[in-house]
C-alpha cells in the first residue's frame, strides 16, 4: 500500500491501567521510522493549507520535507523559528481544530499527525548537546517581563536573539506559569520545560523568581530606578472562577487551579515527602469538561480516586478539551456525565458529601451558537462524591492593573491593548496572551508573545533613530 | 534565597527572625505578608510582616512553631538562608481617622501589631493595645509593643502576668467605661476563637472592627482560590481582598472548618518528620 493512502500513524501510548497510576508521560512518542513514515504521508501540496490552520502559521510543509528527507536539524531549525515552544506545542495544541484540521489527508485517511512530528523534532532537539557559546546581549536597552508563561518564554526568547537584555519577573517559585502550574507531568514533563528554561538563560534571558510586579515592584520602579525601556506583561488568565452555588466553601471543594498546583507545582502526590497536602478521596466529581478538567480528572485517578468523573451541563459535541486527552481519559477509566448541571455542592460536618445535579436537554441555540442546555423539570439526584473540582474557566488576574491604575482593562478584567493588539494603555507597556484574550491556548499565547517581541523592537528602534536625529 | 541576620527566641516555640529582603522592606505596609518555602519539597506558608525598616532592607517577621514548615523554619539561624520569600503581599488595613483605636493581639498575633499601631500612632492615633497569652511566659514583644502605642494592656489566663483574664473581658471594660476609654474601633489580630469572641464583644457594643484571617494559601495572588473565605454573604479571597475584614461580617464557622482542612495530613507530616528526626 502507498504511503499516502495509510492511515495516521498512531501515537504510542503507555498502557491505561498503569499509567492511571502514576504521573509519567502518557504519550511514548514516535520512533526514528514511525517519523520517516508518517513525513511522508504528507502529500506536498502545492498550495498547503495546514499553515493556515496554525495561529503563529509554522511552515508546516517545509519541515514534513525536511524530516522525510532525514534533515532533522533543518527541520527543527524551521520549527523553532516559526514557533520557539514546538516541544510544548507539539504535546498541548489541539491540533485537530487547527493545522489538522485543514489537512488535505484528514477527510480520506486521517490527517498527517502534525503534532506528533512537531513533537517528534523538538525532542530529537533536545537530545542534542546545547551548541556554541551563551549569547550575551548586545543592546543597551533592558526588557522586563511580566510572568514567565508561554507568551512571557516567547517574547523574552525573541527579544533576546534581537540582542537586548531581558530579564523574567516570576511571582511563584518556579518559572513556567501555567505550564508548570497548571499541565501535568503525565501530560508535559516539567524536564520540557526545564529545558526551554535553560535555553532561554543561554541566550542571555535572565529569570527572578519570587518578584511580583505590582507588589515587590512597581511598573514606576522599572522604568524608573531600574532603568528598563520597555515592560511586556504576560500575566495570564489565573484567577479562578466559582459557580456560586451553596457548598462551594466546604472541605473537598477545590478551584482545579488550586488542585493542579498542589500536584504540578507542590508536588502534593509525593506527601509527605513533599510537605503540600491534597485531600482525594474515592470519589471525585470535575465540574467542565475543557483541558484543565481532563488534567484535574486523570489526576484524581493518579491520587488513588475509585471514581473519578466529569460533570458537564453541555453534551459531548460542546466538549472543549482536546479529543487526544478526552480519549486518553476514557481508556484510563474516567466517567463522563453530560448534560448534567451541578446546583449544590452538600455536606456533612463542613466536609463534602456529594453533588446535586440536574438533567438537562439541549434546546435553542444561545450567545456562543451552541445549543442551549434546559434543566429538566423535577430530574433532580445526588452523586455521592467526597471531592469536587470547579474548572468552569479562569479570568485574567487583576493584581497588576489594581496597583497601576493607568493600565486599563476591559470589563471582564482583559487588558485594553492598541490597534496592533500589543501596546496597553501605558507607553512602552506590552502584553499579550491570555491577560489580553482570556484563557486561550499555549500557541496564542505563543504567538501574542512573538508579535510583541517585534513591535517592541520597532517602537524602541523608532525611539533610536529619534534620539539620533535629535543628538545629530 | 533570604538571609537570616537576626534571631531572638520570643517564647519555647515563638522565634523572631530579622531577614535581608530588601525589596519587600521597601515596598511593605504594615498589616501585609510573606509567603516563606524553607526547603525544596517544602510547602508554602503565610506569614505576618512584623516590621520592616526600608534604609536597611531588614524584614522581620514572627514564627510560632505549629506544623512541619514552621518547625524546619524554627531550626534555622542567623547566617542561614531561607529559600524562598515572596511579598509584600494582601492590602495594608483601611483604619479609620480619629477616634481611639485598639488592638488586640492574641498569642503571637500580638507581633503582627508591632509596625501596624506604631503607623497608627504617627498619625496621631489614639492607639491602645491588649495582649493576651495564656501564662506570662508566652508573652511576646511586650516592650517594643509598649514604645508604638499609648497604653499596653496585658491579659494572662492564669494572672501571672496583667490583668487576670481574656482579652474579651478586659475589652469590655473599656467600652464600659474603664481607662484608657472606650474603642472607636477595633482590630483583633490572633487565633481564629479569639477574634470571634472580639468580634462578638464589638458587635453588641456596635464598634467597628477588623480581623486579620490566615486561612490556607499557595500562591498568594489569587490565583488558588483555597484561602476564600465568606464575608457579608460574598466569596472573597483573604491574599489579595484581605488579609483584613469587617470582623461582623466574617463567617467564621465556614472559615474555622476550612482551616482544619489538612489537620490528618498535618499529623502525618509531624510524625514523619519526628521520625526523620529521630533516625538522624
Amino acid at each position: 500500500m502507498p504511503v499516502k493512502r495509510a492511515d495516521k500513524t498512531p501515537m504510542p501510548v503507555r498502557e491505561a491501567g498503569l499509567r492511571a497510576h502514576d504521573f509519567k508521560e502518557v504519550n511514548e512518542g514516535y520512533c526514528f521510522s514511525h517519523a520517516m513514515f508518517e513525513a511522508e504521508r504528507c502529500l506536498r501540496c502545492q498550495d498547503p493549507v495546514c499553515i493556515e490552520g496554525c495561529p503563529v502559521r509554522v511552515p508546516i510543509a517545509d519541515f514534513m520535507h525536511a524530516i522525510a528527507a532525514g534533515d532533522m536539524p533543518k527541520a527543527a531549525e524551521i520549527l523553532r523559528t516559526a514557533n520557539p515552544l514546538a516541544a510544548i506545542c507539539g504535546r498541548v495544541c489541539p491540533q485537530e481544530a487547527q493545522c489538522e484540521m485543514q489537512c488535505h489527508m484528514t477527510k480520506r485517511f486521517g490527517p498527517v499527525a502534525i503534532g506528533h512530528l512537531e513533537r517528534y523534532v523538538s525532542d530529537w532537539e533536545m537530545q542534542q548537546p546545547m551548541s556554541g557559546e551563551a549569547a550575551t546581549p548586545w543592546r543597551d536597552e533592558k526588557i522586563a517581563i511580566v510572568g514567565s508563561g508561554p507568551s512571557g518564554l516567547v517574547c523574552a526568547g525573541e527579544l533576546a536573539r534581537m540582542g537586548y537584555h531581558v530579564t523574567v519577573y516570576e511571582a511563584l517559585h518556579a518559572p513556567g506559569g501555567v505550564l508548570r502550574y497548571g499541565i501535568p507531568e503525565f501530560r508535559l514533563p516539567n524536564s520540557i520545560l526545564d529545558w526551554e528554561i535553560a535555553s532561554l538563560e543561554r541566550l542571555g534571558v535572565e529569570f527572578v523568581n519570587n518578584v511580583i510586579i505590582g507588589k515587590t515592584l512597581t511598573m514606576e520602579q522599572l522604568f524608573g530606578e531600574m532603568g528598563y525601556a520597555a515592560v511586556f506583561i504576560g500575566t495570564g488568565a489565573g484567577l479562578p472562577k466559582f459557580m456560586g452555588i451553596p457548598g462551594e466553601s466546604l472541605n473537598g471543594v477545590y478551584s482545579a487551579n488550586e488542585f493542579l498546583t498542589r500536584i504540578n507545582l507542590m508536588q502534593a502526590f509525593e506527601f509527605p515527602r513533599a510537605e503540600t497536602p491534597l485531600s482525594v478521596g474515592k470519589r471525585v466529581a470535575v465540574i467542565g469538561s475543557g483541558n484543565t478538567a481532563m488534567d484535574a480528572v486523570r489526576s484524581a485517578l493518579r491520587l488513588g480516586a475509585e471514581k473519578a468523573m466529569v460533570v458537564y451541563r453541555r453534551s459531548e459535541n460542546e466538549m472543549t478539551a482536546r479529543i487526544e486527552e478526552y480519549h486518553h481519559a476514557i481508556e484510563e477509566g474516567v466517567e463522563f456525565h453530560w448534560l448534567t448541571n451541578p446546583i449544590e455542592v452538600l455536606g456533612k460536618d463542613g466536609w463534602v458529601t456529594g453533588l446535586k445535579c440536574l438533567r438537562m436537554e439541549l434546546g435553542e441555540p444561545d450567545e456562543s451558537g451552541r445549543a442551549r442546555p434546559v434543566p429538566i423539570e423535577g430530574s433532580e439526584f445526588i452523586f455521592p462524591v467526597d471531592n469536587v473540582v470547579l474548572s468552569i474557566g479562569t479570568r485574567p488576574n487583576p493584581l497588576l492593573s489594581r496597583a497601576t491604575p493607568e493600565l486599563k482593562t476591559h470589563s471582564w478584567g482583559g487588558l485594553l491593548v492598541d490597534e496592533r493588539q500589543v501596546e496597553t494603555t501605558v507607553h512602552r507597556v506590552y502584553a499579550g496572551g491570555d491577560a489580553v484574550t482570556g484563557a486561550a491556548t499555549v500557541i496564542l499565547a505563543a504567538g501574542a508573545g512573538k508579535r510583541a517581541a517585534e513591535a517592541i523592537h520597532a517602537d524602541l528602534s523608532a525611539d533610536r533613530a529619534r534620539a539620533g536625529r535629535a543628538a545629530g | 534565597m533570604v538571609k537570616i541576620v537576626e534571631k531572638r527566641q520570643l517564647t519555647p516555640i515563638t522565634k523572631l527572625y530579622r531577614v535581608k529582603a530588601p525589596l519587600i522592606a521597601k515596598a511593605a505596609r504594615a498589616g501585609q505578608f510573606v509567603i516563606v518555602r524553607v526547603r525544596e519539597g517544602g510547602e508554602r506558608i503565610p506569614l505576618t510582616i512584623t516590621d520592616y525598616d526600608r534604609e536597611s532592607g531588614l524584614l522581620t517577621i514572627v514564627v510560632q512553631e505549629v506544623g512541619a514548615t514552621t518547625r524546619r523554619l524554627g531550626e534555622l539561624g542567623v547566617g542561614d538562608e531561607i529559600l524562598d520569600m515572596v511579598g509584600p503581599l494582601g492590602e495594608a488595613p483601611d483604619i479609620p481617622r480619629g477616634g481611639h483605636i485598639v488592638g488586640i493581639g492574641g498569642g503571637y498575633g500580638s507581633a503582627a501589631l508591632l509596625c501596624l499601631m506604631r503607623e497608627l500612632k504617627n498619625r496621631g492615633e489614639q492607639t491602645t493595645i491588649i495582649m493576651g497569652a495564656r501564662e506570662k511566659a508566652l508573652l511576646i514583644l511586650s516592650d517594643e509593643l509598649n514604645e508604638v502605642c499609648d497604653h499596653v494592656e496585658i491579659c494572662t489566663d492564669d494572672g501571672s502576668a496583667g490583668f487576670k483574664g481574656f482579652v474579651t473581658e478586659r475589652l469590655q471594660q473599656m467600652i464600659d467605661g474603664g481607662p484608657p476609654g472606650r474603642p472607636d474601633f477595633v482590630i483583633a489580630i490572633g487565633p481564629m476563637p479569639m477574634m470571634r469572641a472580639v468580634e462578638k464583644t464589638t458587635r453588641a457594643a456596635g464598634i467597628a472592627t477588623t480581623a486579620s484571617l490566615d486561612p490556607l494559601m499557595i500562591d498568594g495572588t489569587g490565583m488558588c482560590g483555597g484561602c476564600r473565605v465568606t464575608v457579608g454573604g460574598e466569596v472573597r479571597f483573604a491574599c489579595v481582598d484581605g488579609p483584613f475584614f469587617d470582623a461582623h461580617e466574617v463567617d467564621f464557622d465556614e472559615a474555622v472548618s476550612r482551616s482544619k482542612m489538612y489537620v490528618k495530613q498535618e499529623h502525618m507530616a509531624a510524625a514523619c518528620q519526628r521520625s526523620a528526626a529521630g533516625a538522624a
